[in-house]
């Protein structure tokens, strides 16, 4: 675990994908701290995945720096992103392979991040025979298995049905209270993001900014259905549709 | 099971905080355990026996078939055996050119030398083939040059090849490997475009180096078309190597379907070259019924790509 005071530090972020294109990203200040759950919302095409992107180091910034405690960021996708010609198990082995993990060792790593996703017995399934939600559950035992501090999560559950999704919340939840990482999520979702997150972030679009934020301090349990996260999003749903109307010409 | 989850979620939170989270936690492991069970399909596999019986009764009604009209074309014909012979005939040249080892040489001689000559086309087109698709200049390069070779007719180089090797089994490989070998690499080179850019993705965001990521990413998810193309070479060297042995008879070179189809011709005799024929077909069916089609289905199976 990290000591310092930030897990991710995004200073004057700029991106653009061409010299003379519009700009993607613009003037992006974000500090992140170590433990914490971010969800960064926005609607379609605001840059957010961008964002994540330059955080996961698969992109470069146009302009401005990106810090990331340790040795970068671990990143869950939008689909689940397995390799189907693996098994479940054999999923998260090639991860820990990839970095130089013993074989020894291995072995164990597998059986126990799939039990941390409640998938113990699934280890030697194909990936088209497991279902959405449990294919989800073995990318984020594969996200974990990089062993990274900070996880970064791009609508990893958007193409799921509403009772899935709504346990992997609980899965979620209960895998980042034990491990401690600090989560990015990102989201088109406004009640996922109160749902899950400690710090709402809100994106406008064209160029995308971060326009507002919140801290959710809903007490004890929350679900999906809690009063305290439906009100809240509805306050942040209102923000959002403003964000959305000014494009309307 | 749903009502189960709300249970959980109106659980008063006065009950200690402890015994709270871990009932919560069992009740999620069982609400998921439940979820999985009922999202995950259940079917049994076809077994191998009774796979093979429904591969092989369709071919037996097609070939039934086609000598059904083969009989009924020669007996309305002018029934001229020396032209066009009839099954029956065709199959005793058959049986006389097996007593006397004529098939079996010729058909030991040209699978040996297709599957030899197969073999080496994948060993050099294999890694030519990962070169190609991925380092682009040298796609850009020679890309267009291989699949010009792919156009040209392999019988082309026969010519040549007969004079830098004469009449030997080293000509009749040279005209296997320019046939098979450009057909292999774009196999390659097809499958590798056909990669998600997301596998490759995944692959740097776990930590792959080049190698590693061709290796443990690119080669494994270009599988399927790299099959293809291994089947179009498989293909591309049978067709060449009738070529090849076609032209080149006598010299120290061995005898062959080719041959035999070529001392049918010389000797007038047309059930020889019928025979020469349905081994050439049959040969070909059977290596894609026997080695291609039972990998392709596992490849395809393990990836959910095929059922049954």
């Amino acid at each position: 675990m990290t000591t310092a005071p930030h897990a991710v530090r995004v200073t004057g972020v700029h991106k653009r994908f061409a010299p003379t294109g519009p700009a993607v990203l613009q003037g992006i200040d974000l500090t992140i701290r170590p433990g914490e759950f971010v969800c960064l919302l926005g609607a379609s095409g605001c840059g957010k995945s961008t964002l994540l992107n330059i955080m996961a180091g698969l992109d470069r910034p146009t302009a401005g720096t990106v810090e990331v405690a340790g040795d970068g960021a671990a990143l869950m996708f939008q689909e689940a992103a397995l390799f189907p010609w693996l098994t479940a198990g054999q999923n998260v082995d090639l991860a820990l392979r990839l970095r130089r993990v013993p074989r020894a060792e291995r072995r164990e790593r597998v059986a126990e991040l799939l039990e941390m996703v409640h998938l113990g017995g699934a280890a030697g399934k194909r990936v088209h025979e497991l279902s959405g939600g449990m294919r989800s559950r073995v990318a984020l035992a594969r996200a974990l298995a990089q062993e990274r501090d900070v996880l970064l999560m791009d609508e990893p559950f958007a193409a799921l049905d509403a009772i899935t999704r709504d346990l992997l919340h609980d899965e979620l939840e209960r895998v980042w209270t034990a491990t401690g990482r600090t989560v990015v999520f990102i989201t088109h979702n406004v009640r996922e993001a109160v749902r899950l997150g400690q710090r709402v972030l809100l994106m406008s679009s064209r160029p995308g900014r971060i326009v507002r934020e919140w801290d959710v301090d809903v007490t004890g349990e929350r679900s999906i259905s809690a009063p305290q996260v439906a009100s809240l999003a509805l306050e942040i749903t209102d923000q959002l549709r403003e964000e959305i109307r000014r494009h309307a010409v | 099971m749903p009502s189960d989850d709300t249970t959980t979620h109106t659980r008063p939170a006065s009950a200690a905080p402890d015994t709270d989270r871990r009932t919560r936690d069992e009740s999620l492991t069982s609400l998921e355990a439940g979820l999985d069970a009922l999202q995950t399909d259940v079917h049994a596999r076809t077994g191998r026996g009774r796979r093979a019986l429904r591969a092989l009764l369709p071919l037996t009604i097609s070939v039934s078939l086609l000598l059904l009209v083969w009989e009924v074309a020669f007996r309305l014909g002018p029934q001229d055996v020396t032209r066009f012979p009839p099954p029956a005939l065709v199959g005793l040249t058959f049986l006389r050119l097996w007593d006397d080892q004529t098939v079996v040489t010729a058909l030991t001689t040209s699978v040996e030398r297709g599957v030899v000559g197969f073999l080496l086309a994948a060993l050099i087109g294999t890694p030519l083939g990962i070169v190609v698709a991925r380092v682009r200049w040298v796609r850009a390069s020679f890309g267009p040059l291989i699949t010009g070779l792919q156009v040209l007719p392999s019988v082309a180089w026969v010519p040549a090849a007969v004079i830098w090797f004469g009449l030997s089994d080293a000509t009749v490989y040279a005209v296997i490997l320019l046939g098979a070998v450009p057909s292999i690499i774009n196999g390659i080179v097809a499958g590798v475009d056909q990669v998600p850019p997301l596998f490759r993705r995944v692959g740097l965001v776990l930590g792959a180096n080049p190698v590693e990521l061709v290796r443990h990413v690119i080669l494994p998810a270009a599988l399927p078309g790299y099959l293809a193309g291994l089947k179009q070479g498989w293909a591309f060297s049978w067709r060449s190597l009738m070529a090849a042995e076609l032209i080149t008879v006598g010299g120290d070179i061995g005898f062959g379907l080719g041959q035999l189809l070529q001392q049918g011709r010389d000797l007038g005799d047309m059930s020889r070259i019928f025979v020469g024929i349905i081994l050439v077909l049959v040969v070909g069916i059977a290596v894609e019924l026997l080695v291609f089609a039972p990998v392709e289905r596992a490849v395809m199976r393990r990836r959910g790509l095929a059922t049954a």
